[in-house]
């Protein structure tokens, strides 16, 4: 069975805060999906299938969720892969509505890392029995000392330098500065980022994407339902999913899971990398961006800092627009998780609704590609076609 | 400029059963790899059961203890004393998680050769295992 054409994205939301001090995460998931809806033209009523991950405040994440909003739905999902999440509750989305347990799927995600006061430097915390935590946690990893490990190697191995990986966020700070919601917009420079300071060689400050309060919900339907709304349709054509570890200790942190799940997604979706007009690539650090482009084969390994450059991943002058809203980079990485604004943005470009400014001509096929947990150490990644109809 | 390593306060390493005998021959100076029967594969982090084949023939042996830096990064922002992280290719195959020590951290290279040496954790009495991290050799 494939997903092709089983199911729609009518609606999508992008919370504007990026700092929520009065308002509780509850509520923010609460407002997505209220947002979404009216997105979409539907209402609470018509939800009967709720998707979430570890970011949803409620007991057992999509139960309590589910009795705060006030839902009556027959199918839940509470997956977590971390950021990528949101890529895979879309495809198990369209796989439950293919297989007729649901009809209208919402999916929401919403944090306040930035009003709690998280920082990507500081220890991540685990809870018992993790059977690696006794092998990892007393050397001190944190987020962007193992995202560093993958980049520092990658130079090791193909040369790629500080400048090549600065252009990715001078790219996300072009189409920032388009972004009335975007938290960092103002345009920045080659020389600007390498001049930030050194959070962990070989990244800085700039390499890092911001710590931002907000959230995001999508509205996934069967194809009947999409057709009977006003809304531009965005199909869901392809999807794949890849966890990707250390391998028993044969490790290669120059190759993340797109590697398996682009392929997976291209072939459900019967189209190339070059049949894409725009795609969200996740872009937690600008590392994360040049390893996945690479890997959903958008260039070679090992060329992906050249591909970077010189602005190729600006919309209107290079030939792969990427992250318009401003990406994880300068926009929004609401908790941590910037899975579901990647979605969101990619269905702004498919309807034609996203800035003029950055807004690709004939917007017809769009990726987005997330990464969940750490490219140093283990993570899950998941690639999402859509076609607009 | 040079960034001389610091000693820093290290948490103690949670001892589950399937690993006590790494963490015993830790605190005796000896870094432990395991190697399946089965397959002949050696792997790490440690398990009783082969990541490769799934084997439960599985075996501890002592690492020669040296190896080559796979990958590094100093932190250097957001902690008390700044300190590299590293993978380091162990001479029998696997790469383990470590920490770059003893040395001026802004000297490391991927490819350097290290060798292992092992530091104190939780209040540094002994009462809790040492954690092995690598030198240059």
């Amino acid at each position: 069975m494939t997903i092709k054409g089983k199911a729609y994205i009518a609606g999508a939301f992008e919370h504007p805060t990026r700092k929520a001090d009065d308002k509780s995460v509850a509520l923010l998931h609460a407002e997505c999906a209220k947002g979404a809806l009216e997105d979409a033209g539907l209402s609470i009523r018509d939800v009967d299938g709720y998707f979430c991950a570890g970011d949803a405040p409620g007991v057992m994440n999509t139960v309590g969720m589910v009795d705060y909003m006030g839902l009556n739905v027959r199918h839940i999902d509470s997956t977590d892969t971390g950021g990528s999440s949101y890529m895979v509750h879309v495809a198990h989305a369209a796989e439950a509505i293919a297989a007729g347990k649901c009809n209208v799927a919402l999916i929401t995600l919403a944090g306040r890392p930035r009003s709690e006061g998280h920082s990507g430097a500081a220890p991540r915390m685990f809870p018992p029995n993790i059977p690696e935590v006794p092998f990892e946690a007393p050397y001190g990893p944190n987020t962007v000392n193992m995202y560093a490990m993958a980049a520092m190697r990658h130079m090791a191995l193909y040369g790629t330098t500080s400048e090549q990986l600065a252009w990715v966020k001078v790219a996300a700070s072009h189409h920032a500065q388009y972004n009335e919601h975007a938290m960092l917009r103002e345009v920045v420079t080659v020389e600007e980022v390498v001049g930030s300071p050194m959070i962990a060689d070989p990244l800085h400050r700039m390499d890092c994407c911001v710590v931002s309060d907000g959230g995001g919900a999508l509205i996934v339907v069967k194809p009947e339902i999409a057709r009977s709304l006003k809304r531009p349709l965005v199909k869901v054509i392809g999807a794949g999913q890849a966890p990707r570890g250390q391998n028993g200790g044969k490790v290669d942190l120059t190759v993340t899971g797109a590697a398996w799940s682009g392929p997976r997604a291209f072939e459900e979706a019967g189209v190339k990398p070059s049949d894409i007009k725009y795609a969200s690539i996740y872009d937690s650090f600008t590392i994360t961006v040049l390893l996945q482009l690479e890997d959903l084969g958008f260039c070679k390994k090992g060329e992906g800092g050249k591909f970077v450059s010189d602005g190729n991943l600006i919309s209107g002058i290079g030939k792969l627009p990427f992250n318009t809203d401003g990406g994880g980079l300068c926009n929004n990485h609401p908790s941590n998780r910037g899975g579901i604004t990647k979605i969101i943005e990619a269905v702004r470009q498919l309807r034609g609704e996203a800035h003029p400014k950055v807004q690709v001509k004939n917007c017809d096929i769009a990726l987005a590609q997330g990464t969940g947990g750490s490219l140093g150490t283990r993570h899950c990644s998941a690639t999402l076609i859509m076609e607009r109809e | 400029m040079a960034t001389q390593y610091q000693d820093r306060k290290i948490s103690a390493p949670a001892v589950y059963p399937e690993n006590k005998p790494y963490w015993e021959a830790a605190a005796k100076g000896q870094l432990l790899v395991k190697k399946c029967k089965a397959c002949g594969e050696y792997h790490h982090y440690p398990r009783s059961l082969c990541p490769y084949c799934f084997s439960d023939q599985t075996e501890w042996t002592v690492a020669k203890g040296t190896g080559t830096v796979y990958t590094y990064s100093v932190l250097r922002r957001g902690s008390p004393t700044p300190y590299a992280i590293a993978y380091v290719t162990l001479d029998e195959g696997p790469s383990m998680m470590t920490n770059i020590v003893d040395c001026d951290l802004d000297t490391i290279k991927v490819g350097q050769k290290v060798q292992v040496v092992f530091k104190p954790t939780g209040d540094g009495s002994g009462a809790t295992p040492p954690m092995p991290m690598f030198k240059p050799v």
